[in-house]
């Protein structure tokens, strides 16, 4: 190669570039949730960087609320003018599909991020301390626990108002994720709503180092599976030739012939399409807080300031199923013979894992960590069925178990004794008794997790548990009912204490929260009503928008 | 369109249950008046159900069908056959008493924080499980049933574990725990069967693509439902499991005498004499129907677990120190009479059984109402505690003569036409296992007069001698039930036309018919 040669690259080429490079074609309009909420986030960072320390927080509370609000507006526009169904289609140059499970998951983590940012925005629960009213979160992240600074901090009033563009950039990431149409993006989205995750997590006002332990837990362990999930990646590229869904669905079902030159060695291996797809479930699975994969679930969800452990749990585990389900329906569908069977095995022992393990918890958001488990062991048994049903039973499913997570974990911030909130199972002796309308608000959120008919957790336990039978996996659902029984145990061990146990003397207090935070249950246990007795219109929508596109 | 009066007869409680609990917390009284007002009004509409209901007409009458759930081929879908409409009018007709019973048993015991209304709760709960027991009597949509099959468990949990007995031998604390163990034992163990029949539940919607009674015995008999025979008894098993928690049949029994025994005495009729009954009316509606083959197979597996059912709950309830966990162990052995009878397939057998749900249910509510209304004064529910009530409290006594008379099945009282017809239904067709049952009938006379003789003759007992007889509200609690068991003992025919239509309809179900008598009747 002579020197003309270099010269030429930086001369004549870029004439041929301009023919060769076309600028993408973004289809602004179809993205606009993901943009709504990725904007505000931006404008969020610079409020806090310019409006004054005062007015951050009605700012910060105002602008989420709003883009969040936008941001539904915009999902349910699309949906509305055919995007979920006969429009459906690949935006951003094939790299985000806009269909109705995309579109009804969107449309499930805004509206669950709304009613979550109700509870990070929550300053009633806690006295006033120093003239202030506090929240949740740290007074300044930065600060060493228990240290001068961090007194400073306190005394001064400091307030994390950062975590409400945080946590809109996590809900960026989620929005993003259950409609990554290829593998490229679905790694960036995994990344963008980890990483805020991460942080949130570590942000709690009180057991600071508990808070920051399980932050750096869930990193640790979330950057492992983040690995997994790129080296699958790159397997799969080795496989494929190409990070595209549609790409690598045609290569796994052999319809496309033509081998990339530079890829002859690996294209059409098979060990690399089943290790790497193995891997890039393995990340998924992570998220999901599936067994083997769930360690981290429990010390994050103790650790994390209790509206974050809440939004976690909901809209984590929507987006992550959502993935997951488009890369089986969408990718693997011709690989099904292969990892049902692992999926299977899975799926049992998540179910019966987190059910048995919950029996044994004392304290309350650990306990609700193992049930999450156990609820994402019932949610595996409908991914699993590979039908239509399969994917609407899920999306209700999701839709259902969003709203009660955050709900319970809403009531879990307003039980509270002199160390914050008392989430040792015993000081909840009584409460019945103490605060009847608590007890019986959390009683329902419980009885939803338990599956009792006429809450919305019996409509989605069904829904599944019918998929599931109706796919072939009937083994599952006998596992599944079982476990269930194991479940209600100690949810009604709960309910036992609440309601039978005489109250202790030293007991905790019922807080009296704000509207925001009587809203976020209020929403939660309507939902839960709705959802049981008459689910009939969401089932319609979920079925509806339970269609991938390719 | 037609007035839904089987919707109302569970919508009725069931607002009832929402007014009574919104009851302002000083307005205590009031909110047992209302209760016991709503009760009235459904056992008025429950009559007119039953003056409606002709014997001789369709199978399922006054029937409803609304769209509810299509994703899950679910429909809100009523009707009533005889015995639906018999075990209803039995469920509208005890509330009141058992409203009347309790009137005193959830007043608070001090004024405690305002916002804690035991009371309202009490009757609001009891008025909630009526609705839902009503409900599940008239739902032809197996979907439909089985929500409120699970449903109902949640008010008896609370109504158990929440209003115990406050006649406790240990104090108030060990109480608590034994209610609260009672009640989460109820709880888990119907929620086990309860699940175990949801696998079933899909199972049969896999199989047969809807949930509609009407639509599978169609499908059935056009030959369109093809089971194979290891699904159909798969499925069968998992409905009978729950349904056998829920009667209770032995081995599955053990909830129910901590559960009696802890709950207040209204309480526990409402499990005994009125939810109880919904496990042994399921077993003749859906097991029987849906599965009749597979009936037939378990048929000898079912009539030995009833007959153990039947004798050791009658030995062991010889043996009990404590009131109401003797009737709780004569109830096992009365139900595992009532399976035995359903189980024997023929008609005597099945109509026995029918008639001896609802006299079991008139029966044991006046003996254990009487037997609350004996602890309640002397505050304790052991047997030896007691001694010569008669003789101050003659009525009292009396009363409870008369009670447990008809739960040893006195000829005479009403309990004797349906323990006869079951023996007759199974000697004529297992000749053994009725024979061994008839040990049930000695050892209940043993268990009944055993305990009326310890409580009530004998040297007068220190701790009763100023023991009151019963006041008006319980003479009125009590005078009906005991005419009831008389009048039906000595003319049941009323109840049997309306019963033994539904019992043809249920034997042709399972394709069988009564055994020719050896000896032709005299021309």
């Amino acid at each position: 190669m002579s020197a003309t040669a270099v010269h030429s690259l930086w001369t004549t080429t870029a004439a041929e570039g301009i023919d060769k490079i076309q600028a993408p074609k973004i289809e602004y309009a179809q993205l606009a949730p993901v943009l709504i909420v990725l904007g505000a986030a931006v404008v969020g960072i610079l409020l806090e960087a310019f409006v004054p320390r005062k007015g951050r927080y009605y700012a910060q509370l105002f602008l989420s609320v709003v883009a969040l609000a936008a941001a539904f507006a915009a999902v349910v526009a699309l949906a509305a003018n055919g995007y979920g169904s006969t429009k459906a289609h690949l935006a951003a140059m094939g790299a985000i599909a806009v269909d109705g499970p995309a579109l009804f998951l969107q449309g499930v983590i805004i509206l669950t991020a709304i009613v979550a940012v109700f509870t990070f925005a929550e300053r009633r629960l806690d006295p006033v301390s120093h003239g202030n009213r506090i929240d949740s979160f740290a007074a300044q992240g930065a600060s060493v626990p228990g240290s001068e600074s961090e007194k400073a901090a306190v005394k001064a009033g400091f307030t994390t108002t950062e975590v409400f563009p945080i946590a809109l950039f996590a809900v960026a990431g989620m929005l993003v994720f259950p409609a990554a149409n290829d593998l490229l993006t679905l790694f960036i989205a995994l990344e963008v709503f980890s990483l805020p995750l991460y942080l949130l997590c570590a942000l709690a006002r009180r057991k600071r180092l508990m808070s920051q332990e399980a932050a750096v837990k869930y990193f640790l362990l979330g950057a492992f599976s983040s690995a997994f999930l790129l080296f699958g990646i790159a397997l799969l590229y080795g496989y494929a030739g190409s990070v595209t869904y549609a790409r690598i669905a045609a290569v796994v079902d052999g319809s496309v012939a033509t081998v990339d030159p530079v890829l002859a060695d690996t294209m059409g291996n098979d060990a690399l399409l089943l290790i790497g797809g193995a891997m890039i479930l393995m990340g998924l699975l992570f998220k999901v807080g599936a067994v083997p994969f769930h360690m981290w679930t429990p010390d994050v969800y103790q650790g994390a300031p209790t509206p974050v452990t809440g939004f976690m749990a909901a809209a984590t585990k929507v987006a992550a199923f959502g993935a997951l389900l488009r890369l089986l329906y969408v990718v693997l569908p011709g690989l099904r013979w292969d990892y049902r069977p692992v999926m299977f095995g899975v799926a049992i022992a998540t179910m019966v894992f987190g059910a048995i393990v919950a029996i044994t918890q004392t304290d309350i958001k650990r306990l609700l960590a193992y049930s999450s488990i156990a609820h994402a062991g019932f949610i595996l048994a409908g991914v699993i069925a590979m039908t239509d049903e399969g994917i609407s039973s899920v999306l209700f499913y999701l839709a259902a178990y969003s709203f009660v997570t955050v709900g319970a974990f809403a009531v879990v911030t307003l039980v509270r004794d002199a160390g914050g909130e008392a989430t040792h199972l015993s000081k909840w002796a009584g409460l019945g008794r103490r605060s009847p309308l608590v007890a019986a608000v959390f009683a329902v959120f419980l009885l939803a997790f338990a599956g009792i008919p006429l809450t919305s957790g019996f409509s989605g336990k069904f829904a599944v548990f019918k998929a599931a039978a109706d796919g072939g996996a009937g083994s599952l659902v006998v596992v599944g009912v079982i476990s269930s029984a194991i479940a209600a145990f100690f949810y009604v061990r709960v309910i036992v204490l609440m309601f039978f146990s005489e109250p202790k003397a030293d007991g905790p207090t019922v807080a009296v929260p704000s509207p925001l935070t009587m809203t976020t249950i209020g929403v939660g246990v309507v939902v839960t009503l709705v959802l049981g007795l008459a689910p009939q219109y969401f089932l319609d929508l979920a079925s509806q928008a339970g269609v991938f596109v390719r | 369109m037609s007035f839904p009066l089987l919707t109302a007869t569970a919508a009725v409680p069931a607002i009832g249950a929402i007014v009574t609990a919104a009851v302002p917390a000083a307005r205590r009284t009031g909110a047992k008046w209302i209760a016991l007002a709503f009760s009235l009004a459904t056992l008025v509409l429950a009559a007119i159900a039953l003056v409606r209901f002709e014997p001789g007409g369709d199978r399922y009458q006054l029937t409803e069908s609304h769209a509810w759930i299509s994703d899950f081929g679910v429909r809100y879908e009523l009707g009533v056959d005889g015995i639906g409409v018999a075990l209803m009018a039995l469920t509208a007709l005890l509330i009141p008493f058992i409203i009347l019973a309790g009137w005193h048993d959830a007043d608070p015991l001090e004024t405690k924080s305002s916002r804690w209304r035991p009371t309202q709760g009490f009757f609001a709960l009891i008025l909630m499980v009526e609705a839902m027991v009503i409900l599940s009597f008239e739902a032809t949509d197996v979907f439909l049933f089985y929500i409120l099959f699970e449903a109902m468990l949640i008010p008896v949990y609370f109504l158990i574990g929440g209003f115990g007995d406050r006649a406790h031998a240990g104090g108030d604390e060990a109480g608590a725990t034994q209610r609260s163990y009672a009640a989460v034992k109820f709880l888990l163990y119907n929620l086990a069967g309860g699940l175990i029949m949801l696998a079933a539940v899909i199972g049969l919607f896999v199989q047969a693509g809807t949930f509609s009674l009407a639509e599978i015995a169609e499908a059935r008999a056009n030959g369109t439902l093809d089971m194979s025979t290891g699904m159909e008894r798969w499925l069968f098993l998992g409905f009978f499991f729950a349904f056998a928690v829920k009667a209770p049949l032995w081995p599955v029994h053990t909830w129910l005498p901590n559960a009696m025994g802890e709950a207040t005495a209204p309480v526990a009729v409402l499990i005994t004499a009125v939810v109880d009954k919904v496990g042994t009316f399921a077993m003749l509606r859906f097991c029987l129907q849906l599965f009749p083959e597979a009936s037939k197979w378990a048929t000898p597996v079912v009539l030995v677990l009833a007959l153990i059912s039947i004798v050791y709950g009658a030995l062991l309830a010889v043996g009990q120190r404590d009131i109401k966990r003797l009737i709780a162990y004569a109830s096992i052995s009365h139900f595992g009479f009532i399976i035995m009878g359903i189980f024997a397939m023929t008609s005597q057998g099945q109509s026995g059984a029918t008639l001896y749900m609802i006299n079991h249910g008139i029966s044991t509510a006046a003996l254990l109402l009487v037997a609350g209304f004996l602890i309640s004064r002397r505050g304790s529910r052991l047997i030896s505690d007691y001694g010569g009530v008669q003789k101050v409290a003659p009525v009292l006594a009396g009363t409870f003569l008369i009670g447990g008379l008809a739960t040893l099945s006195l000829p005479g009282l009403a309990p004797f036409v349906s323990e006869f017809l079951v023996l007759v239904g199974t000697f004529s067709v297992y000749p053994v296992i009725g024979i061994i049952a008839t040990v049930g009938i000695v050892l209940a006379a043993l268990y009944v007069l055993v305990l009326y003789q310890r409580t009530m003759t004998g040297p007068v007992n220190e701790s009763v001698r100023s023991m009151p007889d019963l006041k008006l509200r319980e003479l009125a609690v009590v005078t009906p039930l005991i005419a009831l068991l008389l009048f039906l003992g000595v003319y049941p025919k009323p109840l049997t036309d309306i019963v033994n239509p539904a019992v043809e309809h249920t034997m042709s179900d399972v394709q069988k018919t009564d055994p020719k008598p050896e000896v032709e009747a005299a021309p």
